[in-house]
């Protein structure tokens, strides 16, 4: 029973230890960072070894779900949590306070939970307790005017959305008198419960959730947010936490609102076409990076929807492998930011100016990354958009893939348009280009990973896949 | 188990890639010689597999690979070539070979030829794309083919747009790959419905191209996806009203990447659009060929007449190349043996001496400094090895017989005969066209009077590894032209396998 959460124990445990040692460390050394990267590892190791799922199975009266589609996400959001700790250390300000690492470990905690909810109740637990350190972090830096008003807006916008669907929860309740998923789905399925309310409570959950994975018209706390925040935790924000948010999604819809008599496939084809346009246009006028990774991953959440849409286990796969690779390749993206933003004291595209002249390798980590979210091969972003588009063209929504393949040529267009700024124009004064950009041994090391894995999703991608699809089997078993 | 030569020829320029750019970007003649290297490594390989295959029986699909990707899915890194895209191996070995060449260049009192600004990534860059342009011709299953596809694709813009022509490299790179890219998405979405209405009628998820073949697509099916499939990849061939990219893509690329892009990724486009196009529905292809023939008609005659005007050098080769694609397209189109087995020699015959024109060009401009036809003259003084090689592979392009442009025009002018004989005479004024522009650059550019540009910038004669590729490209499209049993028997059968799936048309 305890190995179902085996993961969320050991991070428990790891965080109050943090917690308690922290206060009498002094000095610059990231001794914290350390300890929480390689903590996370070890967490990961164990759990691989002793903690794998046999079969389906619940756990804690139904309140937990443990499979390997939890699993699969436990590890993911472990593995972005171990590199958002290694960005975190290359922070002056966050490296040197314990408290970032401690937030981080929590909002992780609560990610895991996430994925294997299976009862209502767990469920807005685990997303409030994933949300409330993601709030702090993100107005972490108390002396900013941007990150305040970021954890401000993103904690005004978060706790009203979430007061929306925690009302649809309760309706929800009140009606069906269960607050277990797969129990919903059965009084669904058998039409013990009205249709027509089914309707209104969708509406209301979709809300919350829609804002939690950045779904238009619920996106527009993202690019303040985004661009606010501090750039690790930005990266977390916009991987990890949209992953989370993407696995609470399918096993809420796919449990407790069967699409046999809810067609809730449609309502969320209309929100991904609708998400993938207007991320892409908005995108397009960008001159801040943050900004514009912020509306690319706003896009970038339309096209998963398309796999979610599709509602079939090649779906479901797909989304697995599309949140996978996004993970590792926006983590990477907005590493580089980071690691970039520091040195250039600015994230503004024209800072980027005779960037692989001054660090060809970092602009190549770049490129990998910026043709990746386009959807290039041989890097993971194309594999997981063939896959996402072959699953929308199976479940028969043609022109929903449509809209995908032209939005991403959309895309295309303002991620080489960056990599313009970095391959062809000069720096104002040529002299600097001589100076290369120092990169701390924690960052090259975290981007090293992922660009080395971004390649791998790309190439070797049937491991990957076939993990993917046993997560995607585990949704379909009872 | 017999030696992989495909992979071996696929997979070589992307590891000489990744070891070019572990090299100090300081050492600009290392990161040359390995690419050198690699290049010749696969022009023997690729060269080899040719002969190979024209002294083995040329029997269907030869060096045949596969390794299972995901099976799951039916996904496998599936090579083999048969006697259309043999030639093809070949000819993007030789514009590899001839474009690193071309590349070295050379850096002395004011001459700055080839690629002297970041050599390392310019041929990382180049040999990405080179990877992917042979993965293409020799892939046969539809998702590798899409994979390399694209990466043949995206390289292309920064190539444009870091080693361009200062005036218009940005806007012509994002040109260029925006209409790749849509053109491919929608072939792939078509690919997608394709796979899965295969599995329906068979129950087998594959993406084996030879097993969608036999997948028994609807004659509906096929009115529906043929125009979408065929198009998206004609794109990339350069069909008219969607050539609009090609032009100011050629005129804006480094003189390597020019030759690549006229004489290979073309190429790649209308082999795709056979491959995927034709040879998967090919009763689309039978209800849509008037259209084919129609655009490309346009292609020819309209591209000849817009090349006529240019006073661009450079403009003047690309739009012959929209023209003479459109002869490609109008050979599929024909469906028929004359008409596909010239389409098939065009290819190799027009991407030879594409690669030359641009190859010229690029060595006239690097020493002039100017591409406006009107101030060049009299060039044949100080480098006349580019001048032979222009006029050479003009005769190739006026369908001069005896050279390789003959033995590939004449069969599809029957072929579009058979099918059409108005468009054949239409189609034919774009000869005499084409043949007074060639005579116009040979005449202004190489002979008359020396220009005020050729005394002012004391222009000196082309390095001997110019020399040597352009013997090298000229040995083939002679070669060609005096033994054209060296090719036309392959793409015979090649094209024998497409009329059995056309079913014996």
């Amino acid at each position: 029973m305890l190995l179902a959460i085996l993961p969320e124990l050991l991070l428990l445990v790891l965080a109050l230890l943090l917690f308690i040692v922290e206060p009498f460390w002094k000095g610059e050394h990231p001794r914290s960072g350390w300890v929480t990267f390689y903590g996370l590892l070890l967490i990961m190791i164990v759990s691989l070894i002793f903690g794998t799922p046999r079969a389906s199975q619940e756990a804690f009266g139904g309140m937990i779900r443990f499979d390997w589609f939890a699993f699969l996400f436990k590890m993911l959001f472990l593995f972005g949590a171990a590199l958002t700790a290694l960005f975190f250390m290359d922070h002056p300000l966050l490296s040197k306070r314990g408290e970032a690492y401690l937030l981080l470990l929590a909002a992780t905690l609560g990610m895991c939970l996430m994925a294997s909810a299976s009862d209502l109740v767990m469920l807005y637990l685990a997303i409030e307790t994933t949300s409330i350190p993601l709030y702090v972090l993100a107005g972490f830096f108390l002396n900013e005017q941007d990150s305040t008003e970021a954890g401000f807006k993103y904690l005004f916008f978060g706790a009203l959305t979430s007061a929306v669907m925690l009302y649809g929860l309760s309706l929800l309740f009140g009606l069906a008198g269960t607050t277990a998923l797969a129990a919903l789905g059965e009084k669904f399925a058998s039409g013990q419960l009205s249709l027509q309310v089914a309707w209104g409570i969708l509406a209301l959950v979709t809300v919350g959730l829609a804002f939690k994975v950045s779904v238009a018209p619920f996106h527009f706390w993202a690019p303040d947010v985004y661009q606010g925040a501090p750039t690790a935790v930005t990266g977390f924000l916009s991987t990890a936490s949209k992953a989370a948010g993407f696995a609470v999604l399918l096993r809420l819809f796919l449990m407790a609102f069967p699409s046999a008599q809810i067609p809730w496939p449609l309502l969320l084809a209309i929100l991904a076409a609708l998400t993938m346009t207007i991320g892409n246009l908005l995108a397009l006028p960008q001159t801040n990076l943050k900004r514009l990774l912020a509306y690319s991953s706003i896009a970038h959440a339309g096209y998963i929807l398309i796999g979610v849409v599709a509602a079939t286990e090649l779906g479901m796969t797909s989304v697995t492998f599309y949140l996978i690779v996004y993970l590792l390749t926006n983590l990477a993206a907005f590493g580089i930011l980071m690691a970039l933003g520091k040195v250039l004291g600015s994230d503004e595209v024209t800072a980027y100016n005779g960037l692989s002249r001054r660090s060809p390798w970092l602009a190549l980590a770049m490129l990998v990354a910026f043709l990746s979210l386009a959807g290039m091969p041989p890097f993971g972003g194309f594999v997981a958009k063939v896959f996402v588009f072959a699953a929308g063209v199976e479940a028969g929504y043609i022109w929903l893939v449509f809209v995908g393949v032209l939005n991403s040529i959309v895309g295309l267009y303002y991620y080489l348009n960056v990599m313009k700024y970095v391959y062809l124009y000069r720096m104002p004064g040529e002299e600097e280009e001589k100076h290369p950009i120092q990169l701390s041994q924690a960052t090259a090391w975290g981007l090293g990973v992922l660009i080395l894995g971004v390649i791998l999703l790309g190439t070797v991608f049937a491991p990957w896949f076939t993990f993917s699809s046993q997560a995607a089997q585990a949704m379909f078993l009872p | 188990m017999q030696f992989p030569f495909l992979s071996v020829i696929v997979f070589t320029p992307l590891v000489a890639a990744l070891i070019i750019l572990m090299l100090p970007a300081r050492r600009k003649d290392l990161v040359r010689s390995v690419a050198l290297a690699a290049a010749t490594l696969d022009l023997i390989l690729s060269a080899w597999v040719y002969l190979t295959y024209l002294l083995q029986g040329m029997d269907g699909y030869q060096f045949v690979e596969q390794y299972s990707w995901l099976p799951t899915l039916g996904i496998s890194l599936h090579f083999g070539v048969d006697g259309m895209s043999t030639p093809l191996i070949l000819l993007t070995g030789i514009v590899m070979f001839t474009g690193v060449l071309i590349s070295w260049g050379e850096e002395r009192n004011g001459v700055s030829a080839g690629i002297q600004d970041r050599p390392r990534e310019f041929f990382a860059f180049l040999f990405i794309l080179a990877s992917g342009v042979f993965g293409v011709f020799a892939s046969l299953d539809l998702f590798m083919l899409f994979f390399f596809y694209e990466i043949a694709v995206f390289p292309m813009y920064l190539l444009i747009v870091i080693w361009g022509w200062v005036v218009t490299r940005e806007y012509a790179a994002m040109k260029l790959t925006l209409y790749l890219f849509v053109g491919s998405v929608i072939s792939l979405v078509g690919a997608l419905a394709m796979v899965w209405t295969a599995y329906q009628n068979t129950g087998v998820l594959s993406f084996d191209l030879l097993h969608l073949e036999q997948a028994g697509f609807s004659a509906e099916f096929q009115r529906l996806w043929f125009l979408p499939v065929f198009l998206g990849f004609a794109v990339l061939g350069g069909i008219w009203p969607f050539h609009n990219w090609s032009p100011d893509g050629h005129v804006a690329a480094p003189t390597a990447v020019s030759m690549f892009h006229a004489g290979v990724l073309m190429k790649l486009g209308a082999f795709a659009a056979l491959r995927v196009g034709i040879m998967l529905m090919p009763q689309g292809a039978k209800e849509w060929s008037w259209l084919i023939l129609g655009l490309a008609t346009v292609n020819v005659v309209y591209g000849a007449f817009i090349a006529f005007v240019q006073t661009d050098f450079k403009y003047v080769i690309g739009f012959s190349s929209v023209s003479h694609m459109g002869l490609v397209m109008m050979g599929f189109a024909t469906l028929s043996r004359e008409g596909l087995l010239g389409a098939g020699l065009q290819m190799f015959s027009h991407g030879v001496m594409t690669a030359l024109f641009f190859a010229v060009v690029g060595m006239v401009y690097d020493r002039a400094h100017t591409r406006h036809i009107p101030d060049l003259g009299g060039f044949a003084k100080v480098m006349p090895y580019p001048a032979i090689g222009f006029i050479i592979g003009g005769l190739v392009s006026m369908g001069m017989p005896g050279f390789s442009g003959f033995i590939a025009e004449f069969p599809i002018f029957m072929g579009v005969w058979k099918t059409q004989w108005l468009i054949a005479v239409i189609a034919a004024v774009s000869i005499v066209v084409t043949a007074s522009y060639i005579l116009i650059i040979v005449r202004r550019v190489f002979f008359g009077e020396a220009s005020e540009v050729l005394l002012h910038h004391h222009v000196g004669d082309v390095t001997p590894l110019d020399k040597l590729a352009i013997v090298t490209l000229c040995a083939f499209m002679v070669g060609l032209g005096l033994f054209p049993g060296l090719m036309a028997p392959m793409v015979g059968r090649g094209v024998d396998y497409i009329l059995h799936l056309l079913g014996g048309a």
